[in-house]
């Protein structure tokens, strides 16, 4: 068995001998293309004046060419339209307004800056509360109230479960605007082939299908006029999801001057222009029975989305998804919920690794802190007798959660990390004026969303199904090309693992071929973490297909039943006998003696698949011991465990290092990154000086125990895994602050937890 | 204005023509094609583009081209010797202390020059000078892990 | 974010130097370590036209005691003091700032005399030459000055220094042997510069505080002495309650700036907390 071995991955031999391909590589050399960019949040465009000598692209230029104008299809949406470069009107800092093209990156920025703007500035609308102000200015005139999603739902029941409840608590949840900040930053490289009339855009991109889809519709081209290619890509955690139109831009270049250019944003601009994410706010009262369960839940969801709806998710995103999955791992039958998309004139939001599902757990969790607080029950107690137990599970909002193991995560965790101990050394640290916390965070994640769960948010352009294409080639080696597009999760070792153990091949004698839409089957990239399930799914039915073929071969030149027909190590013989025939030797049969084949088989051997489940639903229990400075607000974490169930893992040292990430960007979260837009709308965190992601000193060690599911709704019994470690760590540091604070009355449901707020919280409590 | 300059990287003298403007991080990419040092902020933060000059790890995006005549200097792509990874690679690989790749020149480098300097460093120190440059992928716990490793290798 | 054009001098000795300054006055930038030049030059916040780069100047990278002063050439790297260059207490309170200046790759370019002269107020150096009234050593084709960090530091940012003018050595007087050093920061994360950063030398003589300094970063445009707070000390028996009684004089005693790293509120809570600390660790060494 292959799956299930820490191997080291095969994407490493390249990468660390500095031979990786990324943009900015295939770039180098190129012509460049600089944005020149909006100074302002919000503007009437009155001028634009270009440089002599400057080639330079405004909206005038791009006649013909459409908008960006992704769609849900439902009535509590309003779609928003984005100019590829405005004409008009700006709506944000920071928003690319024109293009300038020149031989090297230096020289286009001193045209670049040599681009005067002349913008008539207008009162712009920043932030959450000020968009949902009555008297505030619309972000677009046709979006009353600022807000592009405005859904609610109330179960029948609710209003008699929740009004006599005796315990009502209730959570005020904060989550900064943040980004994702993959540490190479977007860039596209478009270059025109004279001989075919194509272009070729490489670009950091985790979808080429869905981008090459967006950019051939924009420019109304013919898909098949353009490639897309993900080379290396340095990272993206939802950022490189969705479109940039940038890109558009570049390919209208390249094809219109015929050309090849690159655009390789910089970090200020990674700062300025690329998706940001989170800037949530939720109200959230529980109502819990005298036994601390919780019988109905009312949320008020708010999502400040920015200027632009992102392609092809939409805005509507993250409002919905908290929506739908506010219930989290918990029981509840009664929910009435508002969740609202927010348009302001910052800078757009793209889904980032966990999207609204940090911020959802964040809130749970704290209510179960603060709910077992009022009733006097521990924090293990409330959450054992809240958490799902019996599976399937319907969901109050109609989700059906498969095999997990909720409680039992949660009971390892806290034997783990020792509760009891922790709590006897808490009391002792107490006395000598050390402030000492534990916090838990009990979460599901869910992952390998399938076409049924995306068709729930009405969304036009459906993700989620995954398609294989697979073919033995005559040399007997294995090609496995897949529409999911790996920046960093290891996919190609993943893969080759699983689909080693269906064939009966070494791993090595799997090539997995990906982010190329010349050479891949359609499909949706890689986000939410879907590529281990569907796209592994998808490896797993191709790789039935081609056993199917082979042993058909095998048994004809064995002369024995397809039946009996046996993979392994790259023969395949005769069950209960030593007849065996190398896969090579069948693998030449099937393309160059196909004659020799069975009346009904076709030369070759490539085979298909699609794969398209429901989803399935990973958990957690995270578990976090911090220790405050009361003096600084200093937090740091002395202890971060995770207990996690993801099903099967197909590798788990690639899993491990999945949760090692993801735990990174939630700590990061929970205390370090902010983008903080001053009142004029105009970004004040742009360098790596003003956004702190962390640094190793700043970073615990983390332990894993892996719990395993054996869950029905994958066919390779894996779950998703690479949002959980975000998903969960917010709550457990937030948690654990909380804890540590709880004698001076403090109460903190914001984050990132800096030290000055932390401070604030203590100064304000010891005050009182 | 450009300036004739000869850049030494991993023993390779590479004689160049370039504005004064042109960073030591562009010209080793662009100008040498060694495309393995890589730009993660171009303000001396993220270390990415870390590179060994006279052995000792610099920012090469806040030093220019003009500035390193003649200077030798190390990348990534003179770490290994032939097929042998250098045991700081060796490490990284089987420890798993990289995911998407981007950042691991700049560690890499960083690692190797601490280690050439200070075998013996002990797990706070080295902990300090890995908090140089910045990962998004990993958490850090992996690449400490492996830079440990490669010590104990390199030791002997 | 890559750098406007600049015209680029690299002269060899001190002189050319000087005389490349005096010619090309105010569009001239010295180029030392370049750790924070650099940076804003690809930010093109800085554009100079001229860009003189003192790196291949031999000699000015000493860093030598004479009987009362610690003698710094400009060019002298930071990681030089993270191991201590002189004996006694003011080696150790260098290599005490010295490893709080950025990471490694920084302190391996950037000069001592680079960051006096860039006069952030965050900065460690900026810090200790306050703390210490150093002297500073300008000159020019028209001669040397000396300048007291007291009028060596203008605002954010800014120097007495002329534009024709290149900071050469700053001299640091040593300190009483038995002088209780300080030195603490406070930054979110490793290697930033500090929110606020604090440091303090006591003399001692029979039991009593005879002389105090204590110096702030990163809470004004310049790094500050706080005269309340070593009043507060002066003459006094070493204690924690004395020590705290000096950071509340030393918090009341700034108008910290405020932005998005802290508000005024939050660094004079800091200042506070960190001059009790910086004495409280001077004498626990």
């Amino acid at each position: 068995m292959w799956v299930g071995r820490r191997l080291r991955r095969f994407e490493d031999a390249a990468l660390l001998r500095g031979e990786g391909r990324f943009v900015g590589d295939i770039a180098s050399g190129s012509a460049a293309m600089r944005f020149v960019r909006s100074p302002v949040a919000r503007g009437k465009i009155l001028d634009i004046e270009i440089p002599k000598g400057a080639s330079v692209i405004t909206g005038r230029d791009l006649e013909g060419v459409g908008t960006v104008m992704p769609l849900l299809h439902r009535d509590d949406f309003i779609a928003v339209e984005q100019p590829v470069l405005p004409l008009t009107e700006v709506h944000f800092a920071g928003q690319a307004v024109a293009a300038v093209i020149a031989p090297t990156a230096e020289e286009a920025e001193d045209f670049a800056d040599q681009v005067f703007l002349e913008i008539d500035p207008l009162d712009p609308v920043v932030g959450l509360d000020n968009a949902l102000s009555p008297d505030a200015p619309l972000v677009h005139e046709h979006v009353p109230g600022n807000s592009i999603i405005d859904s609610n739902m109330t179960t029948p029941g609710f209003t008699e479960a929740f009004e006599p409840a005796p315990f009502k608590v209730s959570v005020d949840i904060r989550s900064s605007r943040q980004s994702a900040m993959p540490l190479e930053t977007r860039g596209g490289h478009a270059a025109f082939d004279a001989s075919t009339g194509r272009v070729t855009l490489s670009a950091g991109t985790q979808a080429p299908h869905v981008i090459r889809t967006a950019i051939a519709d924009v420019l109304g081209i013919p898909e098949a006029d353009l490639r897309v290619v993900a080379p290396d890509v340095g990272g993206g955690f939802g950022q490189k999801y969705c479109l940039a139109v940038e890109d558009v831009v570049a390919v209208w270049a390249a094809r219109r001057y015929r050309m090849a250019v690159a655009w390789i944003e910089d970090r200020r601009e990674n700062f300025t222009s690329s998706f940001h994410s989170r800037d949530q706010h939720y109200l959230v009262t529980g109502a819990f029975d005298d036994d601390g369960k919780l019988v109905a839940l009312e949320a008020d969801i708010r999502c400040n989305v920015g200027a632009f709806s992102c392609y092809p998710v939409t805005c509507g995103v993250e409002a919905l998804m908290a929506m739908a999955e506010m219930p989290g791992p918990y029981d509840f039958r009664e929910y009435s919920v508002r969740a609202r998309a927010v348009t302001t004139n910052a800078c757009p939001i793209a889904p980032y690794r966990g999207v609204s599902r940090p911020v959802i757990t964040m809130t749970l969790e704290r209510l179960m802190d603060e709910a077992a607080n009022r009733i006097g029950v521990s924090e293990v107690e409330i959450r054992r007798r809240n958490l799902v137990t019996e599976f399937p599970y319907t969901s109050v909002m109609g989700l059906v959660y498969d095999q997990a193991t909720y409680i039992e995560s949660l009971d390892r965790a806290v034997e783990l990390i020792d509760l009891d101990g922790f709590r006897k050394e808490q009391e002792e640290s107490l006395t000598k004026g050390k402030y000492i916390g534990l916090g838990l965070s009990t979460f599901s994640e869910r992952t390998g969303y399938g076409t049924s769960a995306f068709a729930a948010r009405s969304m036009d352009i459906t993700p989620g199904f995954e398609t294989v294409e697979m073919t033995m080639d005559p040399s007997g080696f294995v090609e496995v090309r897949v529409g999911a597009s790996s920046h960093g999760q290891g996919l190609e070792t993943s893969l080759s693992q699983l689909v080693a153990d269906e064939l009966g091949v070494r791993p090595e004698n799997v090539r997995i071929v990906q982010g190329d839409t010349d050479r891949t089957p359609y499909g949706w990239g890689t986000f939410a973490s879907r590529s281990a399930v569907l796209a592994g799914g998808a490896s797993k039915l191709a790789s039935h297909d081609m056993r199917a073929k082979l042993a058909a071969i095998a048994a004809n030149e064995l002369e024995a039943a397809v039946e009996d027909m046996e993979f392994s190590e790259g023969s395949v013989k005769v069950r209960g006998t030593d007849v065996a025939v190398e896969m090579s030797k069948l693998a030449r049969i099937a393309y160059h003696k196909s004659n020799q084949l069975s009346l009904g088989s076709t030369p070759g051997l490539s085979v298909s698949a699609t794969y398209d489940p429901h989803g399935t639903f990973s958990n957690a229990c995270h578990a976090a011991v911090v220790e405050v400075d009361l003096e600084t607000g200093a937090v740091q974490i002395r202890r971060f465990l995770v207990v996690e169930d993801a099903g099967i893992l197909i590798n788990p040292l690639i899993a491990d290092g999945q949760v090692h990430g993801g735990v990174a960007q939630g700590i990061a979260s929970a205390l370090f990154e902010e983008l903080v837009y001053d009142e004029n709308g105009n970004l004040l965190t742009t360098s790596l000086m003003d956004y702190l992601p962390p640094t190793m000193s700043e970073m615990p060690l983390i332990e894993i125990e892996h719990l395993v599911s054996i869950s029905d709704a994958t066919i390779t019994g894996a779950k998703g895994l690479g949002e959980g470690g975000a998903i969960g760590a917010p709550a457990a540091v937030i948690n654990a602050i909380n804890d540590a604070l709880r004698p001076l009355g403090v109460v903190l449901n914001e984050n990132p937890a800096t030290p000055e707020r932390v401070r604030r919280h203590i100064a304000r409590a010891q005050g009182a | 204005m450009k300036h004739q300059v000869t850049l030494n990287i991993n023993g390779s003298e590479h004689e160049i023509f370039v504005e004064a403007r042109k960073t030591l991080a562009d010209a080793i990419r662009e100008e040498c094609g060694l495309t393995g040092t890589h730009l993660g902020c171009e303000h001396g933060v993220c270390g990415a583009c870390t590179v060994l000059m006279d052995g000792q790890p610099v920012r090469s995006c806040l030093m220019f081209a003009v500035q390193c005549n003649g200077v030798p200097l190390r990348t990534v792509e003179g770490l290994a010797d032939g097929d042998d990874l250098h045991p700081v690679q060796k490490a990284f690989w089987e420890h798993h202390g990289l995911q998407c790749g981007f950042c691991t020149p700049g560690f890499l480098m960083l690692a190797t020059s601490v280690l050439e300097q200070e075998p013996d460093i002990d797990d706070e120190a080295l902990r300090e000078v890995l908090s140089s440059n910045l990962c998004r992928c990993t958490g850090y716990q992996n690449i400490l892990i492996a830079v440990k490793a490669a010590a104990e290798e390199m030791r002997g | 974010m890559k750098p406007a054009k600049f015209e680029y001098r690299a002269p060899r000795e001190l002189e050319e130097a000087l005389s490349i300054l005096a010619e090309v006055g105010d569009e001239g930038k010295v180029l030392a370590g370049g750790q924070s030049l650099v940076p804003s030059m690809n930010f093109r916040l800085a554009r100079p036209a001229v860009l003189v780069d003192i790196n291949g100047i031999g000699g000015i990278d000493s860093v030598t005691s004479s009987s009362d002063h610690l003698v710094i050439g400009t060019l002298a790297r930071h990681v030089r003091f993270e191991r201590p260059v002189t004996d006694g207490p003011l080696g150790h309170l260098l290599a005490l700032a010295a490893r709080k200046v950025g990471h490694r790759p920084i302190r391996i370019r950037g000069t001592f005399g680079g960051s006096l002269a860039h006069a952030d107020p965050a900065a460690e150096w900026c810090m200790i030459a306050t703390l210490l009234d150093a002297t500073m050593v300008a000159s020019s084709v028209r001669g040397q000055r000396e300048i007291t960090a007291s009028n060596f530091f203008k605002t954010v940012f800014s120097t007495a220094l002329e534009p024709d003018e290149l900071l050469t050595e700053a001299r640091l007087p040593l300190l009483n042997p038995a002088a209780k050093i300080g030195f603490v920061e406070f930054s979110r994360r490793a290697g930033d510069f500090a929110i606020v950063a604090a440091s303090s030398v006591l003399d001692v003589e029979g039991g009593r505080i005879s002389t105090a300094r204590i110096a702030l970063g990163s809470v004004g445009g310049t790094p500050l002495r706080s005269p309340a707070a070593e009043a507060v000390l002066q003459g006094n028996v070493p204690s924690g309650e004395l020590f705290a009684e000096a950071g509340e004089a030393a918090a009341g005693d700034v108008e910290p700036m405020g932005d998005i790293h802290g508000s005024p509120e939050y660094r004079r809570d800091l200042v506070r907390v960190l001059t009790r600390r910086s004495l409280q660790a001077s004498t626990e060494h």
